[in-house]
C-alpha cells in the first residue's frame, strides 16, 4: 500500500467515521462508505490540504472511489 | 377547539442540561455566570457570559461536575462537525423532550401528523463570523460545503425532523428574544388549526461568542461592569443593573392535542392556554416607555384563555437586568394586574442563566410550568435593592411557595416584538 493511500484512508475514516476495513481502493464514498454530496466535496477539499493539490472541479466530479482519489493525487501532488 | 398540552420538555441551560436538574438547581440558587471560558476575551469590554457547562472543562464544567452538557450524547463526531453550536444544544433539548414525552411516531400517518418548530435568534453566529475571516484569509476554494447548512437557524427543525422521522410541519421562528414563546404559542395554533398532532417547539441559541459580545456591547445592552464579579452582573430590577448577560442554550417542549395525549397516557404538564402577540412600532432596540406593547400581548394571552389577571399565580418576566426594560415591563404588568397586582408573585430568571436570545422565552416557558406543577416560584437573584417601589413580589434571593392555577411567561425582543404565553394546570 502506497503512502498516498494510507493518507487518503486516514482522511476518509475521520471524515465519515467508516469502519477501516471498509475504506479499500475500490470502495466508493457514497454506495459504500456514507458519503452525501456535501461530504465529497469536503473530502476533495480535504485531500487539497493535505497534498497541496488543486483539484478542479470537473476532477472532482470524477473521485468517486478511495482509488479514484489515490490516482489522482499520485498523478498531480508535486 | 382543540386544545394543546405540554407533553415532553427539555432543557440545555448555563446552570446545567436536564429539566429535573436545572429546575432543582434553579431553585436553589444556582448561578450560570462567570467568565469567559469559550474564547479569549481579554480585549473585549465584557468578559463574562452565562456559559453552558461542558464535560469538556468548558463554562465551569466537567466529567465529574453534575449537570454538564456531554456533546457526544447528543450528535455524532460526523454530524456535529456539520453543525452550529446553537443546533446542538437545540437537538439535545429536543432528545430529551421527546424522550419525556414518550411519543414515539411509528406510522406513517403519526410522523406525518408530528411537526417541528424550533428557532433560534441569531443562528449560527460563530460560524458565519469563522467563515468570514476564512474567505478573507484564504479565498473560497476553503469554505466548506456544510457552512450554510450548519448556520441556518430552521436547521434545528431539519435536523430533528430527520432523526426522528416527523415529517409534518416543519418551521422556524425569528423574532430575536421573543423567538422562544413565539415558536411555542405558533405551534400550538399549528395544532389547534388540525395541521398537526404533536408539535416540537422552542428555541436554541449559541451567540457567546467574540463577534456576539462585541455586537450586544456596541448595542449598549450588555452589563458591562462586573468582570471582577460576574456572579452579580444579572441583576433585574435591582438598582446596581446595568444590562443583561449573554447566556446560550436551548429549551424544547413537546405540544401535543389534548385528546391526543389523553389516549395514549401521556403525562400532561399544563395546557397552552393562552397565546398574545402584539409590535411596538417604537424603536429597533428600545421597548417603548409606555410599555404599551407588552401590555397588550399580555392582555390578549388572557383573553385567548378565557382568564382574568387575577387567575394569574405567578409571572415570568422578560427581566433582562437592563435599566430601561425592567421598569417598563413591571409598569405594564401593574397595569395589567391593577388591584390583583398586590401580592402578585414575579420573578426573572435570567437572574440564574442569563439572557438566552432565542432559547429565552422556551426556556422560561418551561420554568413556568415547572413553577405551576410544583406551586413553587424561582427566585429573583442579586436583588437586594429595588430601583423603584412595587406591589409585586419580586421574589428576591430565595424562591417561594406560591398558590397557582395558571402563570405567565413574557417575552420580548428587538424590533418591538412581543409574546406572551398563559399556560394553565389541567
Amino acid at each position: 500500500m502506497s503512502d498516498v493511500f494510507d493518507r487518503v484512508k486516514k482522511i476518509v475514516i475521520e471524515h465519515l467515521d467508516a469502519d477501516a476495513d471498509k475504506v479499500v481502493e475500490n470502495a466508493s464514498f457514497i454506495d459504500d462508505l456514507g458519503a452525501d454530496s456535501l461530504d465529497t466535496v469536503e473530502l476533495v477539499m480535504a485531500f487539497e490540504e493535505e497534498f497541496g493539490v488543486e483539484i478542479p472541479d470537473d476532477a472532482a466530479e470524477k473521485i468517486q472511489t478511495v482509488g479514484d482519489a489515490v490516482k489522482f493525487i499520485s498523478a498531480n501532488a508535486g | 377547539m382543540r386544545r394543546v398540552v405540554v407533553t415532553g420538555i427539555g432543557l440545555v441551560t448555563p446552570i446545567g442540561v436536564g429539566a429535573d436538574f436545572v429546575w432543582k438547581s434553579l431553585l436553589s440558587g444556582a448561578n450560570g455566570a462567570g467568565t469567559i471560558t469559550a474564547f479569549d476575551a481579554s480585549d473585549l469590554p465584557v468578559r463574562y457570559a452565562c456559559e453552558v457547562p461542558w464535560t469538556t472543562g468548558r463554562g465551569g464544567g466537567g466529567v465529574d461536575v453534575a449537570g454538564s452538557f456531554d456533546p457526544e450524547t447528543a450528535m455524532s463526531a460526523r454530524d456535529r462537525r456539520r453543525v452550529d453550536e446553537f443546533i446542538l444544544y437545540g437537538v439535545a433539548a429536543a432528545n430529551e423532550a421527546i424522550a419525556d414525552s414518550g411519543w414515539v411516531a411509528e406510522t406513517e400517518e403519526q410522523q406525518e401528523r408530528t411537526g417541528v418548530m424550533i428557532g433560534s435568534g441569531i443562528g449560527g453566529l460563530s460560524t458565519i463570523a469563522d467563515n468570514a475571516l476564512l474567505l478573507e484569509k484564504e479565498g473560497h476554494r476553503k469554505i466548506s460545503p456544510f457552512f450554510v447548512p450548519s448556520a441556518l437557524i430552521n436547521l434545528t427543525s431539519g435536523h430533528v425532523s430527520i432523526k426522528h422521522g416527523f415529517r409534518g410541519p416543519n418551521h422556524s421562528v425569528v423574532t430575536a428574544c421573543a423567538t422562544g414563546a413565539h415558536a411555542i404559542g405558533d405551534a400550538a395554533r399549528i395544532i389547534k388549526y388540525g395541521d398537526a398532532d404533536v408539535m416540537i417547539a422552542g428555541g436554541c441559541e449559541a451567540a457567546v461568542c467574540k463577534i456576539g459580545i462585541a455586537g450586544f456591547a456596541a448595542a449598549r445592552a450588555l452589563s458591562n461592569g462586573f468582570n471582577d464579579d460576574p456572579l452579580s452582573a444579572s441583576r433585574p430590577y435591582d438598582t446596581d443593573r446595568d444590562g443583561f448577560v449573554l447566556g446560550e442554550g436551548a429549551g424544547i417542549v413537546v405540544l401535543e392535542e389534548y385528546e391526543h395525549a389523553k389516549a395514549r397516557g401521556a403525562k400532561i404538564y399544563a395546557e397552552v392556554a393562552g397565546y398574545g402577540m402584539s409590535g411596538d412600532a417604537y424603536h429597533i432596540t428600545a421597548p417603548s416607555e409606555d410599555g404599551n406593547g407588552g401590555f397588550r400581548a399580555m392582555r390578549s394571552a388572557l383573553k385567548d384563555a378565557g382568564l382574568n389577571a387575577a387567575d394569574i399565580g405567578y409571572v415570568n418576566a422578560h427581566g433582562t437586568s437592563t435599566p430601561l426594560g425592567d421598569e417598563i415591563e413591571l409598569r405594564a404588568v401593574e397595569r395589567l394586574f391593577g388591584a390583583d397586582a398586590e401580592g402578585l408573585t414575579m420573578s426573572s430568571t435570567k437572574s440564574a442563566i442569563g439572557h438566552l436570545l432565542g432559547a429565552a422565552g422556551s426556556v422560561e416557558a418551561i420554568f413556568s410550568l415547572l413553577a405551576l406543577r410544583d406551586q413553587i416560584a424561582p427566585p429573583t437573584l442579586n436583588l437586594r435593592n429595588p430601583s423603584v417601589e412595587t406591589k409585586i413580589d419580586l421574589v428576591p434571593l430565595e424562591a417561594k411557595k406560591v398558590v397557582a392555577k395558571a402563570v405567565l411567561s413574557n417575552s420580548f425582543g428587538f424590533g418591538g416584538t412581543n409574546a406572551a404565553l398563559v399556560l394553565k394546570a389541567v
